[in-house]
C-alpha cells in the first residue's frame, strides 16, 4: 500500500468524523484534535476505523504518534511494512493492506 | 386512547411529523419507537408509553402540530369493545368504495362525487390502499390527470413511511433552531434557578493507570474513556445524594429514584445536547461506554429517542483531553444540578509528604439553591472524587 493510498484511507476516515472540514486546508503537521475539533470519542472512533480497515493494531500508548496527518500516515506505513516482513511469502494478508 | 405529540423539553411548542414507523393494526409495546418527529433538537424518535394496537394514524407526514395534539389512536388491552374513531382533525378522510379485490385496479382516475370538501381526486385503488395503510390522501401528491392520486402515488408515500429512516432522514441538525432552543432553556435557567458553584480537584492518576491496563489488551472498539468513569462515579454518588437527582417543577423538588445521566454532547458546527444515558448507576463500565458511544453517534446523526431527550435527571459535561481545566455549567431546567469534568492535566501533587507529577481533574458542580446547599454539594463532589480513587470498583 503506497503512501498515497494510506493518505486516502486516513482522509476518508477523518472525513467521516468531521465532514465539514476541508482536509486540503489542514497542515499535515498540525494536531488534528485541535485543527479539526476532534474530541476523545472522535479520536477513538478514528483509531477503531483504521484498525478495522487496515487490520493493524494501534495500542493506546501509540495514540500520540497519530495526532497529526503526517504522523498517522508514517505510523500506518511502518505498521503495514512490519506486518508484511513478518508474514511468510505468499501468506494471506488483510486484503486492504495488500 | 390517544397518542399525543409529546413535549420533548420545556422549550418545545410544536413538532413536525416526519415518519410513521407503525401502521394501523400494528401491535406496540411500551417503549416502542412509533414515529419520528422533527424538533429544534433535530429529528427525535418518539416512543409510546402504552401497549396496544394502533387503530388509526391521525396526522400525516410533514405536518407540524402543537404539543398535545393527538397523533394516533391506540386501543389498549384495557379498552374493550370497538374503538370509536373520531374524524381526523385536519383533512377529511374519504371512505373508499369497496371494489372487488380480484379486479385489477383501473389506472384511470375516478372523480368521486359529492363528498367532504376539499375534494380529492384519487383512483379507487389508491383510496383503498391509502385506507388500508393509514395514509391520509391529503398528504399524497397526485401524478395522474388533473393531479389525481393513483395507487402508485400512494405506494410512493408508503415506501417513504416504511423505508429505513437512515436513507430518508433529512441529514443533519438545524443548528439555528438548536441555538434558539438552547437560548430559551438557558435563559429560563438563569432567570429561575439560583445557581451555586463548587469545584474540587481530584487526582485521577489511579483512573489513568487502571484505564491503560484495561485498554492494553482490548481492540479499539472495546476501549474505555475516562468520560465513562466520570459518568459512572457521578451516578453512584447520586445514590447517596438524591437532592441532586430529579426535577424542580411547580414550586417543588421531585426527587427521582432512577439515575438518568444527561451526557453533554457537542454538535459539530456549534450545537449542544445532553440526551439521557438511562439507569447509569446500575450499568457495568463497559455498558456505560458502549451507551455513550451509541448516544454520541445517534445524537450527531439525528437518531435520538424522545425519552432520551425528555428524562435526564442530571447532566454531566466532560471535556476529556482537550479544552480547559474547569467548566461551570448552567443547569438544564427542570433538572437541579450539572456536574462538569475539566480536562485532565498533569500537576505537581503532594502524596505522602513528597511532591510528584499526577493527573488532576477539576470537577465542578452547579447546584439549584432552591433544592440543596453548598454543604451537601461539597459532600457530593467529594464522594465522586473518592469513587474515582478506586476505578476497579466502579
Amino acid at each position: 500500500m503506497s503512501d498515497i493510498d494510506i493518505r486516502k484511507v486516513v482522509e476518508e476516515e477523518l472525513n467521516n468524523i468531521a465532514p465539514e472540514v476541508d482536509l486540503g486546508q489542514i497542515d499535515s503537521a498540525a494536531d488534528l484534535r485541535e485543527a479539526m475539533d476532534i474530541d476523545s470519542m472522535d479520536f477513538l472512533n478514528f483509531i477503531t476505523a483504521i484498525h478495522h480497515r487496515l487490520g493493524i493494531d494501534i495500542p493506546e500508548l501509540d495514540y500520540p504518534k497519530l495526532f497529526t496527518l503526517m504522523g498517522s500516515i508514517a505510523y500506518i506505513d511502518a505498521k503495514l511494512k512490519a506486518a508484511k516482513a513478518i508474514a511468510p511469502p505468499g501468506a494471506a494478508r488483510p486484503s486492504a493492506a495488500s | 386512547m390517544e397518542f399525543r405529540m409529546p413535549s420533548l423539553g420545556a422549550d418545545m411548542e410544536a413538532g413536525t411529523l416526519m415518519e410513521w414507523l407503525v401502521k394501523p393494526g400494528d401491535i406496540v409495546k411500551r417503549g416502542d419507537v412509533v414515529a419520528v418527529v422533527d424538533t429544534q433538537k433535530g429529528a427525535i424518535e418518539v416512543e409510546i408509553y402504552q401497549a396496544g394496537r394502533i387503530e388509526q394514524l391521525l396526522v400525516g407526514l410533514d405536518t407540524k402540530v402543537p404539543v398535545g395534539t393527538p397523533l394516533a389512536l391506540l386501543r389498549t388491552e384495557a379498552e374493550a369493545g370497538p374503538v370509536e374513531v373520531p374524524p381526523p382533525p385536519a383533512a377529511p378522510r374519504i371512505t373508499p368504495s369497496r371494489i372487488a379485490p380480484t379486479t385489477p385496479p383501473p389506472i384511470p382516475t375516478v372523480i368521486v362525487g359529492p363528498g367532504p370538501a376539499p375534494q380529492l381526486r384519487a383512483s379507487p385503488a389508491a383510496r383503498r390502499l391509502a385506507q388500508e395503510r393509514g395514509i391520509d390522501l391529503a398528504t399524497v401528491t397526485g401524478s395522474g390527470p388533473g393531479g389525481a392520486i393513483t395507487s402508485e402515488d400512494v405506494e410512493r408515500r408508503l415506501t417513504k413511511v416504511a423505508a429505513p429512516p437512515e436513507e430518508k432522514r433529512a441529514a443533519g441538525i438545524d443548528l439555528g433552531a438548536m441555538r434558539v432552543a438552547i437560548a430559551a432553556a438557558m435563559a429560563r435557567s438563569k432567570r429561575e434557578i439560583p445557581h451555586y458553584y463548587l469545584e474540587h480537584q481530584v487526582d485521577v492518576t489511579p483512573c489513568e493507570r487502571w484505564l491503560s491496563e484495561q485498554n492494553a489488551p482490548r481492540p479499539p472498539e472495546d476501549r474505555l474513556l475516562i468520560g465513562a468513569l466520570a459518568i459512572k462515579a457521578t451516578a453512584l454518588a447520586l445514590r447517596r445524594f438524591p437532592a441532586f437527582n430529579g426535577f424542580y417543577r411547580d414550586g417543588k423538588f421531585e426527587p427521582v429514584q432512577a439515575v438518568h445521566i444527561g451526557v453533554a454532547i457537542a454538535i459539530r458546527g456549534g450545537g449542544l445536547a445532553a440526551p439521557a444515558l438511562h439507569d447509569a448507576d446500575g450499568l457495568l463500565l463497559d455498558e456505560v461506554m458502549a451507551r455513550m458511544r451509541d448516544l454520541v453517534q445517534r445524537m450527531r446523526a439525528g437518531r435520538i429517542r424522545s425519552s432520551e431527550i425528555s428524562d435526564p435527571t442530571i447532566t454531566v459535561s466532560s471535556l476529556g483531553e482537550r479544552g480547559v481545566e474547569a467548566l461551570y455549567g448552567v443547569i438544564y431546567p427542570p433538572q437541579v444540578a450539572i456536574v462538569g469534568f475539566g480536562k485532565v492535566v498533569t500537576r505537581p501533587w503532594v502524596i505522602d509528604g513528597a511532591i510528584g507529577p499526577r493527573s488532576v481533574v477539576t470537577i465542578t458542580l452547579a447546584g439549584d439553591h432552591r433544592v440543596s446547599d453548598g454543604h451537601a454539594g461539597a459532600l457530593f463532589l467529594a464522594e465522586i472524587g473518592k469513587l474515582l480513587q478506586e476505578p476497579g470498583k466502579l
